[in-house]
C-alpha cells in the first residue's frame, strides 16, 4: 500500500492556477480598474508622443485669436495669451506625470527600507526614526515643500520631486514597517535564521517578497497624491517654471477669467488633473480589492 | 417518541466562493430529542460548525440555505420571518462559541453583557443586573461581583468561557448549541469547563448539539454521536456504540489512528488513513470518502450509498459496512532507508545537556521569569516530550535552546560537551545545523513566496556548505525521502496540504544532518488522520540517524506515544522528570496527576477526575512555597502543608531516573494515587 | 493616568520640538541667500550686512536655532523681514480666520464621513458602499484648488448661489452671514477628506460587524439594527478618532489653496505671501505654529481613543 503516493492535496497545482486566473478575471472584470487603466493610458500616450500629434505646439502664441471660445480649429478654444489650450494639455500630461513617478518612487524605495529596517530591528533605531518620521508628518505635506522650495529660491523641478519624496516617505514607511513587523512574527523567518542566513537577507529575500502587496497598493496611493501635490504646488506657482505647459500653472494663469465667464483655459486643464488623480485612484482600489488587503 | 427538540431534515448548505457555490453541507438528517446530548465529530472543514450555527439559522454572508429544513419543536426555522428566528434565539435556543474572548464585545463590561439577555426579554435593568449576578454565581465564577464590573480581556479563556455559558443559559434554553467550547482551552480548564456543563445539564435536562473534533470529549459529553465528512453525515449512532464498534470505514479508520495509551514508537506503528481530507464544497459523484477509502470499488465512485441500518439505532452511508470493522490495517512501509546524517555521532553520553537555563521577560516594566532554573539532558536518538499547560515555559525552552532567544547569561547550553553561545548569531555555523526544529504552524514557517524547493534547498546551502546545484540536487532526494512527490517539488508551499507542508518542513530541519530537532507541536495544527503519518515519519528518521527530539505537544496522547522521557512543565519549572511510562502510570507529582487525569478517554474509561482549582497564576506573580500548592490537589491532609506554602521544594530523584518537585514523600503520593 | 498624559503631552512636545528643528534647518541649509532674496538684487553689501545683524543671520548656526526657540517658547514669533512689523501682528488674526474656516469644513466633514462610511458598511457590496468608497475616494485624489474653481465657476458664476470671496463683503458680517461665505470653500475641503475617514469608518464597522461579539449579539435574539446600535458603533468609532486626528494636516494643507481661491485673509494666504516675499520669520513661526496644532488634536485623539478603550484605559491605570 503506498499510502503517501496518494497524499496529495485537493488544492492541486491545476486549482491553485484556477484561482490566479479567477482573481486575474476579477481583475479584468472590475470596471473601475480597466477604466483607470484606460485613462492613465491615454495620459501616458500623449506624454511621450502628444508633441508630435498636437495641431499647436505648446508656447505657439497667436494674437488675432486670443481668449476665443472652444471651436472647429481651437478644440478647446484659447487663452488669453492665444494659446491653444487643446495642444497645451495634451503637453501638459508630460510632466506632472514624470515628476509624480519619479517622487513616488523615490519616496518608495526610501520608505520601504526605512519600514523595512525599523520594523525588524526595533530598538533604538526605530524609536529615533520613527520619533523624526512624525515630526515631518506634523507638517502639512503643502507647507513644507512651499518653505523647501522658498529657501533656494527657485523653481526646480528636480528638487520638487525629492521634497514630495521626502513628505512621502513617512507614510509608505509606515505601512512597509507594520507589515514587516506582522512578517517578523512568522516563524520563516526564524527558520532562515536557524540556517545562518545574513540579515540583508532575511530583509530582501525573506520579507520584502512578502510585504509587497502593501507597498505596491501605497504606491498606487501615493502617486494619486503625488499628482495632487505636484498640481497644487504648480497652482500655487512653486515648483516648476512659470510659463511651462502645466496644467496646474494653466489654471494658476487663466482661473480669474472664470468671472469673465470664460471658463474653457480653466476648465480643461482642471478635467486633465482630474481624470488623471482619479484613473490613479481606480486602479489602486482594483488592486487593493484583488489583493485582499 | 414526542416531537424532537431540534431536527434538520435533508438539510443543504452553500457558501459563495468566487461566484461559484460550493457545497458545505450534503443532506443532513438528525434529530435531537429533548434532555439528549448528541454530538458531531469530525475533521477540519467538514462542515460541523456550519451545522452548529444552522441550528441557529444563522450562515456567513456567503452561506445560504440550498434545501431542506430545520426543525424546532416542529416548526421550520428555514421559513420564519427573522423577528421570529429572534425570539427563538433569546428565549429558547442558546449558542456557545468556541473562542470566548472574542465572544465577548471587549468595549462592553461583562456584567452588562450578560445583563442584556435578561433585558431582551423584558426585564428592566436592575432586575437584569441582579439576574446576571446570580447567573454568574450559577457558572461558579469566583468573585462574581468582580468579574461583572471587568472587560473581556481581562478574563482567561476558562472564566470567559463560564461567561459565555451564563449568558447561553440565563434565558433557560431548551435547546443548547456548543461548538468548539473547550478548543483552545488548558487540559485542566477544559476538564473543568466540561465538568460545568455536564452538571448544568442534569438541573436543566437542556438538550445539547455538541461539536467537537475530539473524539474524548464527544465520549465525556454525549449520548449520541454523528460523524461528518466532507459535509455528509457517514455515521450515527450511540456513542459507547459508535466508539467501539465503528461501521464506516472513515469511523473505523479515524479510531485506528489516534495514539491511544499502551502503544509507543519502539512497538508499534500509528495506522494511518491514505490522503487528507477534501477542501471545502469540492463535488463528489458518488461516496465522499471513496477517494481515501482502502474498500472502495467503482460502484462507490459512481452512486451515492444511502443511509443503512446496522444495528440498534445504529446507521451508516457505506455500500460495504459489513467489512468496515475488518478492514485491512493500514500501516505504511518504513521510509526506505534515507540516510540523513553524513557524519555519525560516535560519543556516548549526553548529546544535549541544558543546566541552570532561565529567562526573565520585562513587561511594561516588571520582571517576568517565565523560565526558572531548568536542567535538562537529552541522549542521542532519544526523544524528551515536554508537557505543560499554557505559561509553562515550554516554547520558550525551546527558542532559547535554539538561541533564537537569548537565555539568561548563567545559563548553560551545551551539545556534546561544547557550551554553545546564548544567541544564534554568535554560534558556528555546525552548531546552528546540529540543532534544528519544526514549527507547530507549517504555513508561517515555510516562505509562501518561495518554491518547495528553494525553501529545503537554501538550508542545504547554508548549513552543509554544498554549492547551488548540489543543494538543489540534495534537496530533491529529502523531499523525495519525506514523500513529497517530485512534481510537487517546484510547488508553493499554499498549493500543498497541511501535512505536505508539514513534511517539506521536516525535510529543512534535516537539511543540515542535526543531532538534535525541536519538534514544537509538529502535529496540532493537523488533522488526526493526517496527524498519523507525520508521526510514523518523525520515528522513521529518529531510528535511521539517531536524531534526539525535543518534542513539545499538549497532547498527552501523542506525548505518550512518541516520547522516551518527559518533563512536566508548570509555571517556567520542571514539576516531574522520568520515562514516559512511568510519568503517566504513577506515582504522579499532583500537577502530572490532575493533567493526566483531566483527559477524557476516547474508550469511556472513567479515571477518577483529580481538579486542579482556579486558573493558572501569573509568572509575573507566582505564589510563595511551591508554586503549585494555591491549586494543588494533594496538599491538604499531606501533613507538610506548612512546607508547601513557605519553601519551594527541589527536583529531586525519588526513585532511579524519576525525578519530582514536591515536598510529599513518593510513597505517600503512591498511597493517596492507588486510592 | 497622570503618567500616561505626562508620557503623551512629552512625546507631543518633542514631535513640535522636532519639527521646528526640521524647518529651521530646511531655511537655513538649502542653498539660498536669505538677505539676497529679501532685499532684491540691487542691494548694496552694507545692506545685506546690516540686514543679517538685524535678524541675527551673522551669528552661528546653533545659536540662531537656540535664540529662535527661546523666542518661541517665551511667546515671541520674531520680525516680519519684509515689513518689520512683529510676525504675531498678521499671523494671530489670520489664524483667527484660518480657525473658523476650517472649523466650518470639520462640522460638515466629520460626521458626513463617519454617516458616510457607515452607510457603505451597512449596504456592504451594494450601489451605495461602491458610490461611498470609489466616489468618496476618486474626489479625495482631485486637488482642493480644481474643486475650489470647479464650485466657484458653478455655483459663484453660472448659477450665482453662493458668493465668490470666503470674506463678507464689509469683512465683518454677521455670523450666520459669515458662515453663509464659508460654505463653499468648505465644501471643497469637505470634497478632498470625506472619501478617506468614510473609507476607515466602513472598515472599522465592517470589522465589527464582522466580529464573534456582532454574532454573539445577533444568537442572544438582537434585531440586526439593534445590535449594530448596541454592539458595533462603539468599537467601530476606534479607528475613525485616530483616522480624523490623522486628516487634520491635509484640511490645514488644503486651507493654502483653497484660501488663494476664495480671496480669504487666512493663515494660508499669508503664508503664500511669506513665500513670494521670502519672509522666513513669518515662514518659520507659522509652520511651527501649524504643527503645533496639528500635535494638540493628535493628543487629544490620542486621549480620546484610551478613555473609549478599555484596554488601554485599564493599562494607564496601572
Amino acid at each position: 500500500m503506498t499510502a503517501t503516493t496518494t497524499d496529495i492535496s485537493e488544492k492541486s497545482n491545476a486549482e491553485r492556477l484556477q484561482i490566479r486566473k479567477e482573481r486575474l478575471a476579477l481583475l479584468r472584470s472590475n470596471k473601475a480598474f480597466i477604466i483607470g487603466m484606460s485613462i492613465l493610458g491615454f495620459w501616458v500616450l500623449c506624454a511621450i508622443f502628444g508633441k508630435f500629434v498636437t495641431p499647436f505646439k505648446a508656447d505657439e502664441q497667436n494674437y488675432e485669436f486670443v481668449s476665443v471660445p472652444p471651436n472647429g480649429t481651437y478644440w478647446f478654444g484659447t487663452d488669453p495669451n492665444g494659446q491653444d489650450v487643446f495642444s497645451r494639455v495634451i503637453i501638459g500630461s508630460r510632466l506632472i506625470l514624470v515628476m509624480s513617478f519619479a517622487a513616488t518612487i523615490i519616496g518608495t524605495i526610501a520608505g520601504t527600507s526605512l519600514g523595512l529596517i525599523t520594523g525588524y530591528f526595533k530598538g533604538w533605531f526605530d524609536i529615533v526614526v520613527m520619533r523624526l518620521l512624525e515630526a515631518i508628518s506634523a507638517i502639512p505635506a503643502i507647507i513644507i515643500a512651499l518653505l523647501a522650495i522658498a529657501a533656494i529660491d527657485g523653481q526646480s523641478p528636480t528638487l520638487t520631486v525629492l521634497i514630495i519624496a521626502f513628505v512621502f516617505t513617512p507614510n509608505i514607511a509606515r505601512t512597509v514597517r507594520a507589515a514587516v513587523l506582522a512578517e517578523a512574527e512568522f516563524e520563516y523567518v526564524a527558520a532562515a535564521r536557524l540556517r545562518t542566513e545574513r540579515t540583508a537577507h532575511i530583509l530582501f529575500k525573506e520579507i520584502l517578497p512578502n510585504v509587497m502587496p502593501p507597498i505596491i497598493v501605497e504606491f498606487t496611493v501615493r502617486l494619486g497624491y503625488a499628482i495632487f501635490a505636484i498640481a497644487t504646488l504648480s497652482f500655487l506657482g512653486a515648483g516648476v517654471e512659470y510659463g511651462s505647459p502645466n496644467w496646474g500653472t494653466q489654471i494658476s494663469e487663466n482661473w480669474a477669467q472664470i468671472f469673465n465667464n470664460q471658463w474653457w483655459p480653466t476648465a480643461f486643464p482642471a478635467i486633465a488633473i482630474a481624470s488623471l488623480a482619479v484613473s490613479v485612484n481606480l486602479i489602486s482600489d482594483g488592486l487593493l480589492e484583488v489583493f485582499e488587503i | 417518541m414526542s416531537t424532537p427538540t431540534l431536527e434538520l431534515r435533508n438539510l443543504e448548505v452553500a457558501y459563495t466562493v468566487r461566484g461559484i457555490d460550493r457545497e458545505v453541507l450534503r443532506n443532513i438528517s438528525l434529530s435531537i430529542q429533548p434532555g439528549e446530548a448528541y454530538g458531531l465529530v469530525g475533521e477540519s472543514g467538514c462542515g460541523k460548525s456550519t451545522a452548529a450555527y444552522a441550528a441557529m439559522r444563522y450562515l456567513p454572508r456567503n452561506g445560504k440555505i440550498t434545501g431542506g429544513s430545520i426543525l424546532f419543536e416542529g416548526r421550520d426555522m428555514v421559513t420564519m420571518s427573522d423577528a421570529e428566528v429572534s425570539t427563538l434565539r433569546n428565549s429558547v435556543i442558546s449558542m456557545v462559541y468556541q473562542n470566548p474572548v472574542a465572544a465577548l464585545n471587549p468595549t462592553i463590561r461583562v456584567g452588562d453583557q450578560v445583563a442584556e439577555v435578561f433585558e431582551l426579554s423584558g426585564k428592566s435593568k436592575s432586575e437584569a443586573n441582579k439576574l446576571a449576578l446570580e447567573a454568574l454565581v450559577k457558572v461558579k465564577i469566583a468573585d462574581p461581583e468582580k468579574v461583572m464590573r471587568r472587560y473581556a480581556h481581562q478574563l482567561s479563556g476558562g472564566m470567559a468561557q463560564r461567561v459565555v455559558i451564563a449568558m447561553a443559559l440565563a434565558s433557560n434554553p431548551r435547546l443548547l448549541v456548543m461548538d468548539e467550547p473547550t478548543t483552545g482551552l488548558d487540559a485542566t480548564v477544559e476538564a473543568e469547563v466540561l465538568d460545568l456543563v455536564r452538571e448544568l445539564r442534569r438541573e436543566t435536562g437542556t438538550a445539547v448539539l455538541f461539536i467537537s473534533h475530539n473524539l474524548g470529549v464527544i465520549r465525556h459529553m454525549c449520548d449520541r454521536v454523528g460523524v461528518l465528512y466532507a459535509g455528509a453525515l457517514v455515521e450515527q449512532g450511540t456513542t459507547a456504540d459508535i466508539l467501539s464498534n465503528p461501521q464506516h470505514p472513515y469511523t473505523v479508520g479515524l479510531l485506528r489512528c489516534i495514539p491511544r495509551g499502551g502503544l509507543h514508537k519502539n512497538t508499534d506503528r500509528l495506522e494511518t488513513i491514505p490522503g487528507s481530507p477534501p477542501s471545502l464544497g469540492l463535488h463528489f459523484d458518488g461516496c465522499v470518502f471513496a477517494s481515501r477509502c482502502t474498500l472502495a470499488d467503482d460502484r462507490c465512485r459512481t452512486e451515492k450509498p444511502e443511509m443503512v441500518e446496522v444495528g440498534a439505532s445504529h446507521i451508516a452511508r457505506c455500500f460495504h459496512h459489513d467489512q468496515a470493522p475488518g478492514m485491512a490495517r493500514n500501516i505504511e512501509g518504513a521510509s526506505q532507508g534515507l540516510s540523513i546524517r553524513t557524519k555519525q555521532t560516535t560519543q556516548s553520553g549526553d548529546l544535549l545537556q541544558i543546566e541552570k537555563l532561565s529567562k526573565i521577560f520585562n513587561q511594561d516594566g516588571h520582571k517576568v521569569q517565565v523560565v526558572n532554573d531548568v536542567a535538562l539532558h537529552v541522549a542521542p536518538g532519544e526523544t524528551l516530550g515536554l508537557v505543560g499547560e499554557s505559561g509553562s515555559g515550554k516554547t520558550t525552552i525551546a527558542k532559547m535552546i535554539l538561541g533564537l532567544t537569548a537565555a539568561e547569561p548563567s545559563s548553560v547550553i551545551s551539545i556534546n560537551g561544547k557550551k554553545l553561545a546564548r544567541t544564534l548569531n554568535k554560534r558556528d555555523v555546525a552548531d546552528v545545523g546540529a540543532l534544528q526544529i519544526v514549527f507547530q504552524n507549517p504555513d508561517q514557517a515555510l516562505n509562501r513566496r518561495h518554491s518547495v524547493t528553494r525553501i529545503v534547498s537554501r538550508a542545504v546551502e547554508r548549513l552543509a556548505g554544498l554549492n547551488k546545484s548540489e543543494s538543489d540536487n540534495r534537496a530533491h532526494e529529502l523531499l523525495s525521502g519525506m514523500r513529497v512527490d517530485a512534481s510537487l517539488h517546484n510547488a508553493r508551499p499554499a498549493q500543498l496540504s497541511g501535512g505536505l507542508k508539514q513534511r517539506v518542513a521536516i525535510s529543512r530541519a534535516f537539511a543540515g544532518s542535526p543531532n538534535l530537532v525541536v519538534c514544537d507541536e509538529p502535529t496540532s495544527a493537523l488533522d488526526v488522520s493526517v496527524q498519523a503519518t507525520i508521526l510514523n515519519l518523525l520515528v522513521d528518521l529518529q531510528k535511521q540517524d539517531d536524531t534526539s527530539y525535543l518534542f513539545i505537544s499538549h497532547d498527552l496522547g501523542v506525548v505518550r506515544y512518541i516520547s522516551d522521557r518527559i518533563a512536566v512543565l508548570y509555571l517556567g519549572r520542571v514539576m516531574e522528570l522520568g520515562n514516559a511510562e512511568t510519568v503517566f502510570n504513577g506515582p504522579h507529582h499532583p500537577y502530572t496527576e490532575a493533567l493526566v487525569s483531566s483527559v477524557p478517554a476516547i474508550d469511556g474509561s472513567q479515571r477518577k477526575r483529580i481538579r486542579l482549582e482556579g486558573d493558572v497564576p501569573s509568572p509575573a506573580n507566582p505564589p510563595t512555597g511551591c508554586v503549585l500548592n494555591p491549586r494543588c490537589p494533594r496538599m491538604a491532609g499531606s501533613g507538610v502543608e506548612g512546607l508547601c506554602t513557605t519553601v519551594e521544594p527541589e527536583l529531586k530523584e525519588v526513585e532511579p531516573g524519576h525525578f519530582m518537585r514536591c515536598h510529599i514523600p513518593l510513597d505517600q503520593l503512591r498511597a493517596t494515587q492507588q486510592k | 493616568m497622570k503618567s500616561f498624559l505626562a508620557k503623551r503631552l512629552g512625546l507631543s512636545v518633542l514631535t513640535v520640538g522636532l519639527a521646528a528643528i526640521i524647518v529651521f534647518f530646511m531655511t537655513h541649509i538649502l542653498p539660498g541667500d536669505v538677505a539676497r532674496q529679501s532685499l532684491g538684487r540691487q542691494a548694496t553689501e552694507e545692506d545685506v550686512i546690516a540686514f543679517n545683524k538685524l535678524y541675527g543671520l551673522d551669528k552661528p548656526l546653533l545659536t540662531q536655532l537656540f535664540n529662535w526657540i527661546k523666542d518661541l517658547l517665551s511667546g515671541n514669533l520674531g520680525v516680519s523681514m519684509s515689513t518689520s512689523r512683529p510676525v504675531s501682528e498678521t499671523l494671530i488674526p489670520a489664524l483667527g480666520y484660518s480657525a473658523r474656516l476650517a472649523g466650518v469644513a470639520f462640522v460638515l466633514i466629520v460626521p458626513l464621513s463617519i454617516a458616510g462610511g457607515i452607510i457603505a458598511a451597512m449596504n456592504r457590496g451594494k450601489k451605495v458602499d461602491r458610490a461611498v468608497t470609489v466616489g468618496g475616494l476618486s474626489a479625495a485624489v482631485i486637488p482642493e484648488f480644481v474643486w475650489a474653481v470647479i464650485l466657484l465657476l458653478v455655483f459663484g458664476v453660472v448659477i450665482r448661489i453662493f458668493p465668490i470671496s470666503a470674506m463678507p463683503d464689509d469683512g465683518n458680517g454677521g455670523f450666520l452671514q459669515s458662515i453663509w461665505h464659508l460654505l463653499l470653500p468648505s465644501i471643497a475641503l469637505l470634497l478632498v477628506l470625506f472619501g478617506y475617514i468614510a473609507r476607515i469608518t466602513r472598515a472599522g464597522v465592517i470589522e465589527a460587524l464582522d466580529s464573534d461579539y456582532m454574532r454573539t449579539a445577533v444568537l442572544k435574539g438582537y434585531s440586526r439594527r439593534k445590535a449594530v446600535t448596541k454592539h458595533v458603533l462603539r468599537n467601530a468609532m476606534l479607528p475613525t478618532i485616530a483616522v480624523v486626528a490623522s486628516q487634520i494636516p491635509y484640511l490645514i494643507g488644503g486651507l493654502v489653496a483653497v484660501e488663494m481661491v476664495f480671496n480669504y485673509r487666512g493663515f494660508g494666504t499669508v503664508l503664500l505671501a511669506a513665500v513670494g516675499g521670502r519672509d522666513y520669520a513669518v515662514l518659520q513661526s507659522g509652520v511651527i505654529l501649524t504643527s503645533t496644532v496639528i500635535v494638540s488634536f493628535q493628543l487629544i485623539a490620542d486621549i480620546l481613543f484610551a478613555v473609549l478603550n478599555p484596554r488601554i484605559r485599564q493599562r494607564i491605570s496601572e
